[in-house]
């Protein structure tokens, strides 16, 4: 189970993040939406800290922390308890496909290389890119350099992958092969919270969705209650527009 | 004595030759302490370790602020008059830690900067699976900065490669050193200095080759 509160993050004095309340059960999908430039991938990024938070207390499983009162130790503990998709997939440039997926095995969690690999391998063939083991990322299109990055993410025990806006920087005709690996991850019951611009995914795919504005948490629901029935005005606002945009 | 001798000048070549050892020798050892000082000296600067980045400031700064010259003369005249201990130090031994002291400095930032052209996502990837920095910057940062940093630490090798040439004014026999004694028995100059500047260039051009494969190699590999 993963429990935020009072998650805080100014940059310059302006505050993006204000005050966030989240917890999130074990196999839980949770998608969070909103406009651009209102914290959701802030927030992602505090959870793992590639962003420091300003306040927040995080209790990830058997991990509880304070940010303020953190340690570099529990930085990296805490690292460990969740797996981050890149919206740029952000693959080891100098690792090929095998490499970028067995790295962390071998290097956080100490398996032989031979381990590592066969199960490097083993993901390769679970998200279909088995032959292209030995390309490297600069020889991969976005779609596969993408599954990739799922894969390098699934590869050891975490608590919760996070995705930051997965599919965003996809050109349009891979973002489908994206989605479809990360709806195969939520049939696993892997706990997941998903940062999206894809409605009709987000929709299909979360057991709950989150509606972020200006730093903070607007609303939250089920996607039935959360998309036939919004209580909010802004809320209502940017759906309304969202959904308009995805009939392109 | 005037004219030019081709004679005389092939005929110094395998007397030089005898001496390049020493000139390799010199340019290898100082290339292995000199590489791996500049990378402790980079990292210091790139992860900003309190104390040991100001001493890289300073030190990067006075070894690349002072004429190599200066700095031989320094630590192989200077020195052992304040450090007696130093005193058994043989001028071929000063020479390699001049050369790596210097080079070092050079080499140190060029290591820095291209650890900094490497993609800011390349850390946080590394982070987000769990690396701690010093795992993030062998396993995926160094290797990228290397190919990023290899011409220019190329040109600092081939610049070493020439600068042991100085070797010569602390007294070590090199190839220099041999020209010159040969120049000043036979009073021709010319030939002598033709002779070894000659060698020089071939070398470096040997070496302006291995670089070229290297580029190659590595830009092949990813």
């Amino acid at each position: 189970m993963i429990k935020i509160s009072n998650l805080s993050k100014a940059f310059d004095g302006t505050k993006v993040l204000d005050n966030i309340d989240i917890e999130i059960k074990k196999g839980e999908i949770v998608a969070i939406i909103g406009p651009s430039g209102t914290g959701k991938s802030t927030l992602l990024r505090c959870l793992n800290f590639l962003e420091t938070p300003d306040t927040g207390d995080f209790t990830v499983g058997e991990l509880k922390i304070n940010v303020q009162t953190i340690k570099a130790a529990q930085i990296t503990q805490l690292r460990k308890q969740f797996a981050f998709v890149f919206q740029n997939y952000a693959l080891f440039a100098n690792l090929n496909a095998r490499d970028n997926i067995a790295e962390a095995l071998q290097t956080v969690y100490k398996q032989d290389k031979q381990g590592a690999h066969s199960k490097a391998m083993q993901i390769l063939k679970d998200i279909g890119l088995e032959n292209k083991a030995l390309s490297f990322p600069s020889q991969l299109s976005g779609g596969q350099q993408q599954r990739i990055g799922i894969g390098r993410a699934m590869a050891y025990p975490s608590q919760a992958i996070l995705f930051d806006e997965p599919t965003s920087a996809l050109d349009p005709q891979w973002v489908d092969e994206v989605l479809g690996l990360i709806k195969k991850l939520a049939n696993q019951q892997q706990t997941m919270l998903i940062v999206t611009h894809e409605m009709e995914f987000a929709r299909d795919v979360a057991d709950r969705i989150i509606f972020m504005s200006e730093g903070r948490i607007v609303e939250q629901g089920s996607p039935e209650q959360l998309f036939t029935n919004p209580k909010d005005p802004r809320t209502q606002q940017f759906l309304a527009r969202a959904t308009k945009n995805q009939t392109r | 004595m005037s004219g030019f001798d081709f004679n005389y000048m092939f005929s110094l070549f395998p007397i030089l030759f005898k001496y390049l050892g020493t000139t390799l020798e010199m340019a290898f050892i100082g290339l292995f302490f000199a590489l791996g000082l500049a990378l402790v000296l980079s990292i210091f600067r790139v992860f900003k370790i309190w104390g040991f980045n100001q001493f890289a400031v300073v030190f990067i700064s006075f070894f690349r602020g002072t004429p190599l010259l200066v700095q031989l003369f320094l630590l192989y005249y200077g020195l052992p008059q304040v450090f007696p201990v130093l005193i058994g130090i043989d001028a071929f031994t000063a020479s390699i830690i001049g050369l790596s002291l210097h080079f070092s400095a050079y080499m140190a930032e060029s290591i820095r900067a291209a650890i900094d052209a490497v993609s800011k996502n390349q850390w946080e990837a590394s982070f987000a699976v769990g690396m701690t920095r010093m795992q993030a910057l062998r396993r995926i940062v160094l290797p990228q900065a290397f190919r990023i940093a290899l011409p220019s630490l190329m040109n600092y090798f081939i610049d070493m490669i020439k600068s042991t040439s100085l070797a010569f004014t602390l007294g070590v026999t090199e190839i220099m050193a041999k020209a010159q004694m040969e120049a000043a028995s036979s009073f021709r100059f010319f030939e002598a200095f033709l002779a070894v500047a000659l060698i020089y260039w071939a070398m470096v051009a040997v070496f302006t080759h291995v670089q070229t494969y290297m580029e190659k190699r590595l830009a092949k590999a990813y």
